[in-house]
């Protein structure tokens, strides 16, 4: 009898442990659906053709983020020119011949790049560059979007390099390729779509950073195509909008965010439906 | 044929490290011009800038402690929520939930991952900053006003809003970093547990026993996002430099009045302030990573030791 009490009670325990824990990430999805429906609510109301187009204009003549949209696309290719580079090559470096002190030391000071807040990056961008040019400009806010991408790519490059099986390597060995045309045209090919992956990833994260861009792009009110002016992005503009005193602002802020966030959800699903047909 | 080999390899082996270097050079680089940034507020206040609560930049006067009072503060706050939600979520994914359900449900939780900061802190205005005024407040000042924890002006901007909104950001971090470590604990413990009758939960226990420093790390390195955590802050904290005891009241955090202040400036002495906070906070988080990472690499090493032995 006294066994079968414990016995039930144990079961019971499990059982409830279970529930809980269900019920944390019920809790988790619950605010993701809430704030992306939201988001949709207020956000779908806003947006036409001319608010995809126009510039900013006073409160109360309508306007639009034309101008951030293509701000942060141009910062963000730009980024994405200098960044995916260095990232990959790092990356490369690190899974095929990292396995040195030179190697452990990018390797740790990557990871500890990543945990790096990004406003601690606009600093650093601000003294380097911003100050001597004496304004900020595209080139600044560019730069340290790179910078921000350049450890993610180089870890997420490694660790697909790293599944390449070492079988492949020896064989192209093997048939007297030498080092650098295996990993040329034999690991890089095989790996190709996990590096694709984690740079679409990467690019992601970095079309929605905002404190990097506060003081080194800054923000602008027009079309600008040239790197050496500041520019505007589809982030800072919503943080104006969206601490400005008047209604029509938060109006714009959340029809800007779902842009955004509807952007960087498309990237994320895509890679996921990419990622699950392959492995 | 072998010459052109090993020149070619010696050639593309050096472009890579070159490349590599890159990210040396940034840190290194970084260090030296905050450092050199901030040299006349370092000169002038040493380590006095650390503990004075004093901030009036027109007077040129600098004190950081509010701030870090605040960074500290607000950080915590999101990790007394983040941690136990975060286990629960990693533990249902890995431990109890069926793979059919688990795969999507992890990637939802991803999702809240990818939302950018700034989008938080919009839905952090209108949202959670006037669901805390108009219900959580004054529920808890109705029950709890005794406490000085929870007196103050209802304003919905404040430590604790800055603090929720984190635990939002850092949960998913936490969890994805759980659920690495739980996975790395081999089956073998899990199978031997159950054959010795012991329930699922039971089984969960022991398999979290394995993986506590690794779980330690995942903690670490959520508190590192946190202190770091800059928009959504920002934008609900209320930016108020003082310290007080109450959860209402606005506060200020590191990041916070970099961002909202860096650009106004222009004085050399009051930019030098700025960028020495920027300083201290980059080594903070510098070192915070490095430990979540040491005791992450802890329990990967260790598990595969033990399933070798």
């Amino acid at each position: 009898m006294m066994d079968r009490n414990t016995h039930s009670r144990r079961k019971l325990v499990s059982g409830a442990m279970t529930l809980i824990t269900a019920a944390c990430a019920i809790a988790a999805i619950i605010v993701l659906v809430l704030i992306l429906t939201y988001i949709a609510a207020k956000g779908l109301t806003t947006i036409n053709y001319e608010f995809l187009t126009d510039t900013p204009k006073p409160v109360g003549e309508g306007g639009g983020i034309g101008n951030a949209i293509m701000g942060s696309a141009l910062m963000t290719l730009l980024a994405t020119a200098i960044g995916l580079p260095i990232g990959i090559g790092a990356g490369v470096y690190l899974a095929e011949f990292g396995e040195n002190i030179f190697g452990n030391t990018v390797r740790f000071l990557a990871d500890t790049l990543i945990g790096v807040p990004s406003i601690i990056v606009g600093i650093f961008i601000y003294t380097l560059i911003v100050l001597p040019m004496g304004r900020q400009s595209g080139l600044a806010g560019a730069l340290s979007l790179a910078i921000i991408m350049i450890p993610i790519v180089a870890r997420t490059t490694e660790e697909m390099i790293r599944l390449v099986p070492q079988s492949m390597r020896e064989g192209a060995l093997a048939l007297g390729a030498p080092q650098w045309r295996v990993t040329w045209n034999i690991v890089m090919p095989a790996a190709a779509s996990g590096i694709a992956t984690g740079a679409m990833l990467s690019i992601a994260r970095i079309s929605g950073e905002t404190a990097p861009l506060l003081f080194t792009a800054l923000n602008s009110r027009f079309y600008n195509y040239f790197f050496d002016q500041p520019m505007a992005s589809l982030t800072v503009q919503i943080y104006n909008y969206a601490t400005g005193p008047f209604e029509i602002e938060h109006q714009m802020a959340w029809a800007a965010t779902l842009i955004l966030v509807g952007l960087i959800l498309v990237i994320n699903v895509l890679v996921r439906f990419l990622t699950k047909k392959k492995y | 044929m072998a010459g052109t080999g090993t020149f070619a390899d010696r050639v593309f082996r050096s472009v890579l490290i070159v490349l590599s270097s890159t990210v040396i050079l940034i840190v290194v680089s970084m260090v030296a011009m905050m450092v050199w940034t901030s040299l006349p507020t370092i000169r002038m206040f040493g380590l006095e800038f650390l503990y004075s609560g004093e901030w009036q930049p027109a007077s040129n006067v600098f004190g950081a402690l509010p701030f870090i009072y605040g960074t500290i503060v607000s950080s915590l706050i999101a990790i007394l929520i983040a941690v136990p939600i975060s286990l629960g979520i990693a533990i249902f994914l890995v431990e109890q939930a069926p793979k059919s359900i688990s795969s999507p449900a992890a990637f939802l939780v991803e999702l809240l991952a990818a939302i950018p900061s700034v989008v938080y802190g919009l839905w952090g205005i209108f949202v959670l900053a006037p669901f805390i005024r108009n219900y959580l407040g004054p529920f808890f000042q109705d029950y709890f006003g005794w406490l000085p924890l929870f007196q103050g002006r209802l304003t919905g901007f404040g430590m604790l809003t800055g603090g929720i909104i984190m635990a939002i950001m850092v949960t998913p971090i936490i969890t994805a970093v759980v659920r690495d470590v739980l996975e790395v604990v081999p089956n073998t413990q899990r199978d031997a547990a159950l054959a010795l009758g012991a329930t699922k939960w039971e089984t969960t226990l022991i398999v979290l026993q394995n993986a506590s420093s690794g779980i330690a790390g995942a903690v670490v390195l959520g508190l590192g996002r946190a202190l770091g955590e800059t928009m959504a802050v920002t934008m609900v904290i209320g930016n108020s430099p003082q310290i007080t005891a109450s959860l209402f009241e606005p506060a200020y955090t590191i990041a916070s009045v970099l961002a909202a202040n860096f650009g106004e400036a222009s004085d050399r002495l009051y930019l030098s302030a700025l960028v020495e906070m920027g300083l201290v906070l980059f080594l903070v988080t510098f070192v915070v990573n490095a430990l979540a990472k040491v005791l992450v690499l802890g329990v990967a090493k260790g598990t595969n030791a033990a399933s070798k032995a």
